[in-house]
Order: C-alpha cells, then structure tokens, then sequence
C-alpha cells in the first residue's frame, strides 16, 4: 500500500466502490449487436492513408540498408536527384541537428516503482531516424526520395550510390553474450541493454527440499505482426501557421505527436496527428518513418507520403517473439510443481525500443495459472543484427506460456501422469482468489489475480472438446496407423494496462451523442462496444451514438489501442463520462421539468420525471436549454452545454484468462500437422458484445497458430532476412485454421465499474503450447519432445527420425 | 522514366459505367482503379499476389489487380468493392452477410474477400465448408482467423438458394 501512496495517483478504492454502486445495469452491454463501423468497410468507403486524396502531393520511397552491420562509407543521392521527376533526397547529413534523438518510448513508460523491486537496468539506446554512420539490420533507412509519383521515387532510389564497408555480425541472441561478441553500439560495454531479476518467495529452499527437479531449453521463434494494411505515413506542413498535420497508420496518435512535438521542435497544438482507417496493427511502437515523412514535408513545404510495401513491413515492422528460455522446475511425485527458476534471453535486435515490455510481461505471466509460489526469473534483452522487437499481440505472453505449459507437460510424461490431470494439481483453486503472485507487474503494482475459476475453466473446455470422444476417435485412428492427440493450455493475461484513457461526450443541438476518445481501434470493434456502454450509463440508444478516434484533436490525452487495453480503459472511461453526462442531463431537465433532478429519469434519449414519461423532454430540448445563451435553463454556476471529460486511470491491470484445448493429427511421415478442433474457454468479465468477443478469440487463435506452426522471420548466420515476401513467410489461411469453438467464463473485474476485462490478446497467447503439447501427445509412443516453435514439418520431421533411431537403438 | 508522353489512354468498364483514364504501361491495374479512377476500396496487402486483399472481378472471374498491368484491362469489364451494393444503398447479400455473421474486423482484406466469395457461389452455389476453405485460401485475413468467414459464407450461400441475387 506505501508504494501505492509513494507512486502515481489511480482511481481511489473509494471512488470505484461508488462508482460501481452508481453504474447502470447492462441492457446494450452484452447484447450481439452488429457492428456500426461495418457499413463503411464493406462498401469501399473507408479512408486509410493510401486512400487520401491530397493536392499537391509529393512521393517518398526509402532506401535500405542491404547489410546487416555495415559502416557507412558513402551515401550519395545526387544521380537520384538527377531523375526526372525527383524533387529531393535525404540522408543523415540532411537531418543531424534539425531532428532531435529518437528515444525509446518503452523506458519512458517503466515505472520508476520498478526498478528497484526488480533489479533493473536499461540502457539508454536512442536511435537515428535515418542511418547516421553505422547500419544495424538489413531494411533499416538510409535515404529517402522524394518525386512527384510513387514510380518515379522508387526508380530513383536506384541511382543511390551506397558504400558499405562490411563489419562482423551478430546474428542471434547466444552470440550476442558470447565474452568475444563484436559490441554492435559504440558506448556499451557489450550488447546486453536490459536486465532484471525478480524473485517471489524462496526458491532456493524450495528446490532444496524438492524430491525431483529437472530442466529444459526452450525457444520460440521470431513472428512479425502482418497487419493486412502495411503502414503509411501523410504529413503536410501548413508553414504560415507553422502547424503540422499528419496522417498515419499507427493506433497512438498522441504519443506520436509528443515525438513530433519533441524531435522537430513543435509546440504539441501545432502538431495534430490523425490515424485514419487501420487496417489492423498487432501491436505498437513509433518508427522511425513516423517523424521522417513529417520532417520531409516540413523541409520541402509539400505535403508527402511514403507507403510502406510489404517487403519493408517484413523486414521492419513489429519482429516479435525470439526467446529462448532456459528453465528449472522442482516438483513432487505427484506433478506438483514447487519452485521454478527461469533464465532468458531476448533477442531485441538492433535497437530496444520497447525496454522491458516484451520481456517484463513474459516475467510476469510466466507462471500462468499454476500455483507456484517460488519463482525467480532472470532476463537479459540482447542486441543483434536484426530487425527492432516490439510488443505484438500477446507480447511475451505466449513465449512464457510455451515454457510454462511445455515443461508441466515434461513433467507430467517424466512421471507417466496424464498431463491434463497434472494441471488440475496445479491450478490455483478459485477458494484462494483473489491471488498474490509474490512479485510486482510492470507498472510496479504488486500482482494479484482477480477472482476467477480456473479448473473450472479448465472442465468447461474438456467438456466442450468433448475429451472422452476425442480420446476414443484417438485410439481407433491409432489402430489404422494414424496419430492423432490432444494438448491443453492455460494462460492468465494482466489486461488494460495504464496510465489512463479518456472520453470527452458531448451531446449536440440535434440531441445526438458524440464519444471522443484516445483510443484508436483498428478492427476490435469499439465504434460500437463504447456506443452499447455509452447508451447504457447515459439512457439513449446505442444508434443515437457516435464514436470519434484516432485524432489528437478531439481530445486532449490519448493513450492508444493496443495491449488489451482500450475496453477496459476506454471503456471504463466512457461508461464514467456518460455517467457523469447523466448527471448533468438530469440536473438541466429538472430545473425545465420543475422536479428535483433525483427524480428525471433518463432513458431511450428522453429526459421525464419518474413515472411520467409522457411529460418527457429529448435530448435536443434539454441541449437548446443548456446552450450559452442569455435564456439558458441551468442551475447557477453550472456553466452551459452538455458535455462530460473522465480520464480513468487504472489501479493496475485486471487478469483475464482462458483455457485452449486442441486436437491434431500428425503425419509421421511428413511431419506434416493438421489441426482438427480447437476449443477455448474464456473470461474477460463483463464482455461488452458477445459475437466482437469471439471474434477477438478466433483471430488471436489464427495469429497464434501461425506461431506455433507456420511463421518465422529467418535471418541466416549473416544476418540476412531469408524470409523477405509472402513466398518465404507463410501466414496462416483459411485451410490451417480449424473450427473454432468459444466458451466464456464471466467473473467481472473488481478493478473497474462496469466489470471489463481485455480479450484482445488472449487468443494469441495459447496456440503455440497447446499445439506443442497435442503433438507430443500424438506421438507419444515415440517419446518426442517439442522445445520450439514454429514447429514447421521440416523441425517436426526431424525429431520423428530421432525419436526413431533412438527408439531403434534401444 | 514517366513521362505523360508515354502513357496510354485505357478505356474499360467498371461496376457498369464505362471509364476513360490514363496509365503508364507499367502501371498495375490495382494503382490505375486507385490513383486514377479514384476507386479506393480494392485494397493492396502485398503488391506481390499472395494476399488477395487486391482481388477483383474481370469478366465475372477474379483477378488479383496487383499482379495485372491497367494496359491490360482495356476494353475489360471489372466488378470492384465498389459496384456490389445496389444503386438504393441495399447492400449485396454477401456483403449483408459479413456484416451478420461478423465476418470482418478491421476490413482491410474484406473487399478481396467479398469478390472472391461473389465469384464462388455464382459457380457453386451450396459449397461444402471443405470447399468454402479452399476457394479463400487465396485471402489472408489476420484479424477474424476465418471463422466468422466461413459462417458469412454459408449464410450468403443459403440466402443465395432462397433466391437473393449474388
């Protein structure tokens, strides 16, 4: 409780009790309502960056770096600027001086309640918008052309003399710590840039007293988040008011316009940044094209775009994942695990832009849904010569589940327990909740889990699989020689993390409702799920709603979407505004009623006095008597307009979780893996639209498919990107994606009014570990084991043949 | 380089309405509907014909516009995102499909996926899940893992066999 007085202010214990208290039942909230934003996205007529049509509008292409760790000897433009059409070139020398550091937004978020609590250390590593010197990854930008057609640019990058003098590469992350490594940053003593140490309990005594320990390797591959649209940057440069506008595919406008505001040297009012239609984001960050294309336009007086293609998005864009585990678990005879040490390494690539997000919440989450009170975890994010790691869907989540839910599995095998029944050992029982785990979460907030059922979850799943059928259709395909097997994965996820989001709600002349918020959705659906909390807690339809996001000029701060967040956080927001909005509604209609504003009702967007609805007023004449002017009909001193601004600013993350249960079938001569069923159980408290949250659940399970079996970003041992298009990258398609079948689990969250809990990620999380697991079930007269993914038929083939010869062996 | 001299007046019809405009021989027919016939909504993903988010109709059968030159559409009859909705706003039952059974998210991939859906069930009108998965392999979508997808797609395909015009 100290830390939580020494450290920022959250919304009171106090204040959230009489704000639960005061919230409206659900009527919208919950309901299947279809989505508001479709209409525009089924016709054509949603607007992304590439859509806009603006006059005057130059075009920018970048060059990129073909070495993975190079000096730059030479960089010169000028036979690009010799091409017709081309109306200039830029490289560092253009912007040293004008264009301030680009600082890693990731350590500016870390509470400073962490570092000592953890141990921790990062080092500062700012990077260059443009290559000044030194390239670090292959894509990363050296020059940019600017021409009067998409074409025109792309030609001219071509005429860009580049010379590279080549310099020893690190290229993945167990050479990076080697004591000879090449040091990749001038100024660190060696390529670690973060490290932490987090203990809970007393691991040492734990593992003294244990009756067996054992440990295991594991890794988990670099995925790339693959939003379908890839991301695109418009900045024009109004030079006689000195106000930038720009248009960008990124979920977190605000933060975008602080490093604008910063890096170009901006008050933050004459930056304003719109991000138009997405589609898709997987996950966050700021790049370097974000200031660049802004910076351009400002240097030529022109409005310019750059649009990233696909090979720059694979070579640049949110690398994820890339983690190897090294893991000891002590345990009894019956499967209970007793103490766990954990000690990882993340190959964060060539910058670390994120500090200790990916890596903290693989910490945090290691342990899942397990009771297991000694842990201590160790991390170092090293660097090399790849592509920046950033936060993408399940952001460390599903690297600590794969380790996690693997080594239960080993442990289970090493004692011939049933693994699903080693589970139920292990479960944290729903009598201990609200759990401590021992250790704090990365806002510094020592984690508890919410209340919540896990084996129960767990039942729910195998019923819903239907397991006993599944093992019998299991044991007669055995008979003919096929190999089929199930897996389970049980996964927790800290959700709407912090520090705040907002909603400013207006209600207009007309009486419609306007929703301005921070949150910027790119297909989660929150035009309407905050239209269905609004219309409850305000009393108007949901029809009567609109949503506005993804513009810093509606609203003042802004945190963005992404990391499960925005329900909870928006969410929450908009539900306390409109409650707010209530409020004041009912105080305006009382003094044009003449009752006592307890008694105005309001509801379906008409103000009446209680049990009187015929003498009901709608919002436009309750607005037209709250305008300013001299006639206005409201209390003294309450000031005009109907209008509410909340801020909620989460205590900390509420836990949601879920179950997944998988069923494959394997091809032991290809290694081949189909998926057959796939089931999962969630919670996430109150959902706010039943059919948008399964929605979430099936495209987070897809994405964590691709993990488990398909998708890798392979650099070879010179750090070369082998896997540059989509003939190289395999994402999954609709024929390696099985049925999906959704359960839920409702415990509401304690931790906000209305009981929200984040689903975005969830779905992400589970499919590397239950695949794995269902895998080794399938094989399980070969004794296999899985320590990798993706486990790609070639991988899986491999330890088939081994498994074999060992068998044969003896 | 690209000089107005060297471009090559295209004429072709599109959504119904016949069109005039003016491509460098390089251009790719998805840039020439959306730079220069300003129709937006044929999105592209991948520029590389992998993704499908690009997919149109030319003469009743999908293409993918990336990977076709606009010189090549002359005097072609193309169907984009655009010309699905009735001219009363109605929207096609494919598309009210998606919409019902929540078959997109963040719509990028959706109009690829809505013309390549149009072209399966004017040629197999009751498709088996089976080939409903098949015929989409050539979309990704990353956002809706395919489920409600295919949901969208029986739903369009059973309203199709009460008589709805696809």
């Amino acid at each position: 409780m100290s830390d939580r007085a020494a450290g920022p202010r959250t919304i009171p214990p106090e204040e959230l009790e009489e704000l639960r208290r005061e919230a409206r039942p659900p009527r919208h909230v919950g309901a299947r309502l279809r989505r508001t934003e479709d209409r525009r996205l089924l016709t054509g007529r949603q607007r992304h960056v590439g859509d806009l049509r603006v006059p005057g509008l130059a075009h920018a292409a970048i060059l990129r770096s073909s070495f993975p760790h190079a000096r730059l000897t030479r960089v010169d433009v000028s036979g690009a600027l010799a091409v017709d059409g081309v109306l200039a070139a830029f490289t560092a020398d253009d912007l040293r001086d004008r264009v301030g550091p680009f600082v890693e937004s990731g350590r500016e978020e870390v509470s400073p309640l962490l570092y000592e609590k953890i141990d921790l250390r990062i080092e500062p590593l700012p990077m260059a918008v443009l290559a000044d010197g030194l390239v670090h990854w292959v894509g990363q930008p050296i020059a940019a052309v600017v021409a009067e057609d998409r074409y025109v640019a792309e030609d001219a990058l071509e005429r860009v003399e580049v010379e590279y003098d080549p310099l020893p590469v690190v290229a993945d992350a167990e050479a990076a710590i080697r004591p000879d490594a090449p040091v990749l940053h001038p100024g660190m003593a060696d390529n670690v840039v973060v490290r932490f140490r987090v203990e809970a309990g007393d691991v040492e005594e734990a593992f003294r007293r244990a009756p067996r320990t054992l440990r295991r390797r594991f890794r988990m591959g670099r995925q790339v988040a693959n939003a379908m649209e890839p991301r695109g940057v418009l900045a024009g440069w109004d030079a006689g008011r000195e106000e930038l506008t720009v248009h960008l595919t990124n979920a977190r406008p605000h933060l975008i316009r602080t490093f604008l505001s910063r890096m170009l040297g901006l008050p933050a009012d004459h930056v304003r940044v719109v991000a138009p239609d997405m589609g898709g984001s997987f996950g966050t960050g700021v790049f370097p094209e974000d200031v660049l294309i802004p910076f351009i336009a400002m240097a030529l007086d022109r409005p310019v775009r750059w649009l990233e293609d696909r090979r720059e998005n694979l070579a640049n864009t949110r690398h994820a994942r890339d983690q190897i585990h090294d893991v000891e678990v002590a345990f009894d005879e019956e499967g209970r695990i007793l103490a766990l040490r954990d000690a990882f390494l993340v190959d964060s690539g060539a910058y670390n832009p994120y500090a200790i997000t990916v890596s903290y919440n693989a910490a945090a989450h290691l342990r899942g849904q397990y009771r297991i009170d000694h842990a201590r975890i160790e991390c170092r994010n090293v660097l090399t010569n790849k592509a920046p790691v950033t936060p993408v869907r399940g952001a460390g989540r599903p690297e600590a589940l794969f380790v996690m839910d693997r080594i239960l599995d080993v442990v289970a095998r090493e004692l011939d327990l049933d693994p699903i029944e080693v589970r139920r050992r292990n479960l944290i029982p729903p009598e201990a909740m609200p759990y401590p785990m021992g250790m704090p979460y990365r806002d510094g907030v020592d984690i508890v889990y919410d209340r919540a059922d896990f084996p129960g979850q767990l039942e729910q799943a195998l019923k819903l699989f239907d397991l006993e059928g599944f093992r019998a259709e299991q044991e007669a395909a055995r008979r003919e020689g096929r190999r089929l097997g199930v897996g389970v994965a049980c996964y927790v996820e800290g959700s709407g993390y912090g520090p705040h989001e907002g909603a400013v709600i207006r209600i207009d002349p007309s009486g419609h409702v306007t929703v301005h918020t921070g949150a910027k959705p790119h297909g989660q659906g929150l035009e309407t799920t905050l239209a269905q909390v609004c219309a409850d807690q305000l009393g108007v339809r949901p029809e009567d709603v609109s949503v506005r996001a993804g513009d810093t000029a509606l609203i003042a701060y802004g945190v963005g979407t992404f990391a499960s967040r925005s329900a909870v956080t928006a969410g929450s927001a908009v539900g306390i505004a409109a409650l707010r909005l209530r409020r004041r509604v009912q105080e305006v209609a009382a003094e044009l009623l003449e009752v006592d504003p307890g008694d105005v009702e309001v509801e379906e967007g008409r103000a009446f006095p209680r049990g009187a609805p015929e003498r009901g007023l709608t919002l436009a004449e309750v607005a037209a008597a709250a305008g300013p002017h001299p006639r206005v009909r409201v209390p003294a001193g309450s000031g005009f307009g109907l209008q509410a601004e909340y801020y909620f600013v989460p205590p900390t993350v509420t836990f949601s979780s879920g179950t997944h249960v998988v069923g494959v079938e394997v091809d032991e001569e290809t290694g081949g893996i189909r998926l057959l069923r796939y089931v999962s159980v969630d919670d996430c408290g109150q959902m706010l639209n039943p059919t948008i949250v399964e929605g979430q659940i099936h495209g987070g399970i897809a994405h964590g498919i691709g993990n488990a079996i398909l998708e890798e970003a392979v650099y070879d041992e010179e750090g070369q990107l082998l896997t540059g298009s989509y003939m190289d990258y395999l994402l999954p398609s609709p024929t390696e994606v099985p049925p999906i079948e959704v359960g839920h689990q409702e415990f509401p969250s304690e931790l906000n009014p209305f009981g929200i809990k984040g689903v975005g990620e969830g779905g992400a999380v589970g499919p590397p570990a239950a695949i794995a697991n269902a895998v080794v079930d399938a094989l399980r007269p070969l004794r296999i084991e899985i320590d990798r993914v993706p486990l790609t038929p070639e991988r899986l083939f491999r330890l088939i043949r081994e498994a074999r010869e060992r068998k044969e062996a003896g | 380089m690209g000089t107005l001299a060297e471009r090559r007046r295209v004429a072709l019809r599109v959504n119904g309405r016949d069109l005039e405009g003016w491509a460098e021989p390089r251009m790719t027919l998805a840039d020439f509907l959306r730079d220069e016939l300003g129709l937006t909504g044929t999105h592209l993903g991948c520029e590389h014909g992998v993704c499908g988010a690009c997919t149109i109709l030319m003469d009743g059968r999908s293409v993918r516009s990336c990977l076709l030159l606009a010189v090549q559409a002359e005097g072609h009859d193309l169907v984009t995102v655009e010309g699905l909705e009735a001219p009363d706003g109605t929207l096609h039952p494919v598309q009210e499909a998606f919409s019902e059974a929540h078959g997109l998210q963040c719509g990028f991939c959706t109009p690829g996926f809505l013309m390549s859906v149009v072209e399966l069930l004017r040629t197999h009108p009751d498709p088996s899940e089976e080939e409903i998965r098949t015929w989409l392999s050539g979309n990704i979508c990353r956002c809706t893992g395919y489920q409600n997808i295919v949901e969208a797609v029986k739903l369009a395909a059973a309203r199709a066999r009460e008589g709805a015009r696809v």
